[in-house]
């Protein structure tokens, strides 16, 4: 098949590239090794978009956090998911750490981060209740807020594909031919052509770039792991709390979550392997240790699941993109880590940007930037819930209780642009199997669902592609 | 020879002690606090017995099973030669609640039956 | 708007009797919700025997257990909608639910029980380390796998648990031709019956690994083993003391939680140590009118028992709708050592009958002594040859004693030996 461009790897960035290549008469693949996108890094993470003021200014990581945090609100509104500004505070614990939060503040102040203030004790204890009495003071920075990473990704994703791009998916990328215009991509049984190559693999963006012939990228992956609580716990903390930043990284934080439930994390350790998304009892054990420093309160019993998530930190410290030395029709969005998240929009338009440039492609006149609302049954009123299930019964069948998530919405989650594919998939587009039982009840019904849906055998369906099969054959 | 058992006729869960002759009889039981259990020892030592619940395949159901079990206990020792012969029925949907449908299984004199209703589909 | 004098959340084993009870009281207009395909509950995949021992005196399995109720509802021709989902239950005793025929029910009830059952913990509550394969799932899942859908869900197994559910699907899986390596449990004893020890695990040979864990999980897209360890007094895992085993699946058998969203939303009070209602000797809730019964009032051991207590609230229930129960004056109960919670919390002095209180314990006992005191003097001492964490116990509380009681008094129950 061939392509002006291919995009590798369904991630925050991929889907954003795609998104804003479908804007402009592109043809446009986005390739993706696993059964769905948000498989990596993007489905791993804080969670969080960043005010800005981490990164060095002059960085690539300062100027896209920057535009990407200010996209954020107007892009989550297109694409219908959940953005909440509740800003951010990192938190001190002694005089010298106040002092780091003043250098924090210049820092804020160069890369162009508006708004942002230092609390002393009273002023932090009045907006963060529950924080540590051990706190002096903490720096608010009102821009920053939360979003679910992967419901952004698979937004921007089917938005792509409404407005004309491709998502194929299990296309694991094992060699790249360049022959004068043209690039091919091998997987084990398939090829794709293009003209362009957007190099998007998160963690193995090394790997694909030295197959184009580009030997400069280094990623090491960075392990985090994470707890997350139960929606009893959410309110627990009102803003993203960060601890002062550490050489790793931006230290453990404790935040709500867009759905409400509280999350706790991330550690930062340097891996060789870059599918090591193991979660180990020692890190789960620090992440509580630590973020009980900054809320004592934190309730162990309230942990309904952890899970660990692989940083692509680059050798430089900083993002690799634009177009590689060693061909400029293979343009790299490389070393994508923590402000990643809050810069996606941004490393999407500035991507889209390069390749319609270079291929001095016009502007798509019926381009939607509008995905539209999935049905959240949980969030609708009695009257809403009533009209919904007179228009359309599967919305009166419940299959996931702990989230209240009805049949329609999972037949929803399957039949969308670049749908559902596996029993994940579904979690992740609907929240079934995500509260409190963990997929207990649910499970089982979802298998069906999809069974039916896809035309294939219970037994057929996975959990995430490959051969995470669920069940076996028949009994008998 | 000595058999040692764990009683499970009721919670106390008696260690008793059996000791049985070259015949295969007993000859004495120890450790058991009552009565039941000196004769569930005996029993299990001679002739141990087991219920068995399992399901069975239906045909056209709205369910591939329909649950069973053997309507006396059996011989401990025919238990999985009573999973083979179940394994190979299918039964026909509907299915009923007592329905039998296995007679006499493994010649035990024993009949598997039915313990839930799989309507046709 | 409908309008029911009791409406009963949940159609298992609880939701029924409560109902069967309440009718046989005079009460006509009953409705009961039930969230699944069919009247049962979690009995219709508890395919194996032993159910109705206590109460019928009969070696039942869960779908027959389930039947006879079902039958009695049929028969006495109480309503019912399966496939309907409670979404919401007020504090003035609206019911809000959902199903695919009658789309949005409004129901203004006189009285409402609580017969929602339990779930499991899942793997997220134990935070076991290790990756996130498929086969992980719980012996609950499993069971419905295997005996609903027919499909095997695993074929080399871990049990991690050796409650009841762990050890008969122990059984369960070896009957269908799976390999299960061993049952893991936490505690240095299991909380499963013996009966099922014996016949679940030693018949086969399955070990039962005794004060171990499982502390990772290995596999990419499935599992393909785990490693176990031992845990010292603390529960904590002993260095050296790993042990891989190879598997394709790890089944969770490590406890059940009342499911009382519905009762929080209502602002019911709930008792921290059975996470389930405070209720009194009628399971009345401290909402009136409200009752709880069953596995989500606190978790049974036995069906029967489950069966009991909600014929008790069934009544409770009818008595309330008639405007039977008007005055009370309460005591309440304390469970105190390895006395763990006492169900029901408080009791009406007033009340006209025997109070049975059930009880469990922490930990196990050999001859010990059931100990009732009344605001500290002693008034029933009981020996029993043995106590265990697994099991349900129960004292009675003579009504000529209830009467001898005052408003605000406390029944405690210790255990010595």
């Amino acid at each position: 098949m061939n392509y002006d461009v291919a995009i590798i790897g369904a991630g925050v960035i991929g889907a954003f590239a795609a998104r804003e290549l479908s804007r402009y008469n592109i043809r446009t693949a986005l390739i993706e090794r696993c059964n769905d996108m948000a498989m990596g890094t993007s489905k791993a993470n804080s969670a969080i978009v960043h005010a800005g003021f981490d990164a060095i200014p002059g960085t690539l990581k300062a100027r896209f956090n920057v535009e990407g945090t200010a996209l954020m609100p107007k892009v989550c509104k297109e694409l219908s998911v959940p953005f909440k500004p509740i800003g951010s505070l990192v938190v001190a614990f002694s005089d010298e750490e106040m002092k780091t939060l003043e250098k924090l503040l210049e820092r804020g102040n160069k890369n162009g981060v508006p708004g942002l203030e230092i609390y002393g004790r009273e002023k932090l204890r009045e907006v963060e209740p529950n924080i540590s009495e051990e706190a002096v003071g903490a720096l608010f920075a009102p821009t920053a807020g939360i979003v679910c990473p992967y419901e952004l990704t698979i937004a921007a994703t089917e938005n792509a594909v409404v407005n004309g791009a491709e998502f194929i998916r299990n296309f694991e990328v094992a060699g790249i031919d360049y022959s004068g215009d043209t690039f091919t991509l091998r997987s084990a049984d398939k090829e794709i052509k293009a003209k362009i190559v957007v190099n998007a693999a998160g963690v193995y963006a090394d790997k694909i770039a030295a197959m184009a012939g580009d030997n400069s990228i280094n990623i090491i992956p960075r392990k985090g792991e994470y707890v997350l609580c139960d929606k009893t716990s959410g309110s627990l903390a009102k803003h993203v709390v960060f601890q002062c930043p550490t050489p790793m990284g931006k230290g453990v934080l404790v935040t709500p979550t867009v759905d409400g439930n509280l999350l706790l994390g991330p550690t930062a350790k340097d891996i060789e392997d870059k599918e090591n998304t193991v979660t180990t009892a020692q890190s789960l054990a620090e992440v509580l240790e630590k973020t009980k420093k900054s809320f004592p309160t934190i309730n162990t019993r309230d942990i309904i699941t952890s899970f660990a998530g692989l940083r692509a930190h680059e050798d430089s410290d900083d993002f690799i993109i634009g177009k590689s030395a060693a061909n400029p029709k293979f343009i790299n969005a490389a070393g994508i880590e923590s402000p990643g998240l809050s810069a996606a929009p941004a490393i999407g338009a500035y991507i889209a940007g390069l390749v319609r440039d270079e291929l001095g492609a016009d502007a798509k006149p019926d381009f939607t930037p509008v995905r539209e609302e999935p049905v959240r049954f949980r969030n609708m009123t009695n009257e809403q819930r009533k009209a919904l299930i007179e228009k359309n019964p599967a919305y009166g069948r419940i299959i996931c209780r702990c989230e209240t998530v009805t049949e329609g919405e999972i037949l929803d989650a399957i039949k969308a642009p670049a749908g559902a594919r596996d029993v994940d998939g579904v979690k992740r587009r609907t929240r079934a199997g995500m509260g409190r039982c963990q997929g207990g009840f649910c499970g089982s019904k979802v298998v069906e669902l999809l069974a039916k849906e896809l035309g294939v055998e219970v037994n057929e369906i996975t959990k995430f592609g490959g051969n995470s099969r669920i069940l076996y054959e028949r009994t008998k | 020879m000595t058999r040692n058992i764990t009683c499970v006729t009721c919670p106390m869960g008696c260690g008793i002690t059996v000791e049985i002759n070259e015949n295969g009889e007993v000859t004495s039981v120890s450790g058991n606090t009552c009565k039941r259990g000196e004769t569930y020892a005996k029993n299990e030592v001679t002739n141990p017995q087991r219920s068995l619940a399992t399901t069975v395949r239906v045909n056209d159901g709205v369910y591939n099973v329909v649950p069973c079990k053997s309507s006396a206990p059996l011989p401990k020792d025919k238990i999985f030669d009573c999973m083979k012969v179940i394994n190979s029925i299918q039964a026909q949907a509907p299915v009923k609640l007592g329905d039998v449908l296995a007679e006499n299984i493994c010649s035990t004199g024993v009949n598997i039956v039915a313990t839930n209703h799989c309507p046709a589909k | 708007m409908l309008n029911y004098d009791i409406v009963v959340v949940g159609g298992g084993p609880a939701g029924m009797a409560a109902a069967i009870r309440a009718r046989e009281c005079g009460i006509d207009s009953i409705l009961i919700l039930e969230r699944a395909e069919c009247l049962g509950g979690i009995l219709e995949q508890c395919i194996h025997t032993g159910f109705g021992l206590q109460y019928f005196g009969e070696e039942l399995s869960g779908p027959e257990y389930a039947d006879r109720f079902i039958c009695r509802v049929n028969e006495m021709g109480i309503e019912y909608k399966t496939d309907t989902m409670v979404l919401d239950v007020t504090e003035d005793k609206k019911v809000y639910a959902i199903n695919k025929t009658d789309g949005l029910l409004e129901i203004q009830a006189k009285s409402v029980i609580l017969a929602m059952g339990c779930r499991e913990r899942p793997r997220g509550a134990l935070n076991i380390a290790g990756t996130r394969a498929s086969g992980i799932m719980s012996a609950g899942t499993a069971q419905k796998y295997v005996n609903i859908d027919g499909y095997m869900p695993g074929k080399k197994i871990v049990i991690l648990g050796s409650g009841d559910i762990g050890l008969i699907m122990a059984r369960r899986m070896t009957l269908e031709g799976a390999k299960v390596e061993c049952v893991c449990e936490l505690m240095p004893y299991s909380s499963g019956l013996t009966r099922n020890i014996v016949q679940c695990l030693d018949d086969f040979g399955i070990p039962l690994k005794l004060s171990h864990t499982v502390i990772d999980i290995q596999g990419k897209d499935r599992v393909t083993g785990v490693t176990i360890a031992k845990v010292d007094e603390n529960l904590k895992p002993i260095p050296g003391t790993e042990e891989n085993i190879e598997c394709d699946t790890l089944m969770l058998s490590v406890g059940l939680i009342p499911e009382n969203e519905l009762t929080k939303n209502a602002g019911i009070s709930l008792d921290r140590v059975t996470s389930g209602a405070v209720v009194d000797e009628y399971r009345e809730t401290d909402h009136k009118g409200i009752f709880a019964c069953g596995n989500v009032l606190h978790v049974h051991d036995l069906v029967d028992f489950v069966t009991q207590e909600s014929q008790i609230a069934g009544e409770g229930a009818a008595n309330y709708v008639k405007g039977l129960k008007n005055e009370a004056k309460y005591i309440t109960t304390k469970g105190v050592g390895a006395v763990r919670y006492i169900v029901p919390q408080k009791v009406n002095i007033l009340n006209e009958g025997d109070v049975k209180l059930f009880f469990r314990v922490g930990s196990t006992f050999k001859n010990a002594t059931v100990k009732v005191s009344y605001n500290g003097s002693e008034l029933i001492s009981r020996k029993r040859p043995r106590l265990a964490p697994g099991e349900m116990e129960n004292v009675v509380i003579k009504n000529d004693m209830l009467k001898g009681f005052s408003e605000g008094g406390v029944i405690e129950i210790t255990v010595e030996g």
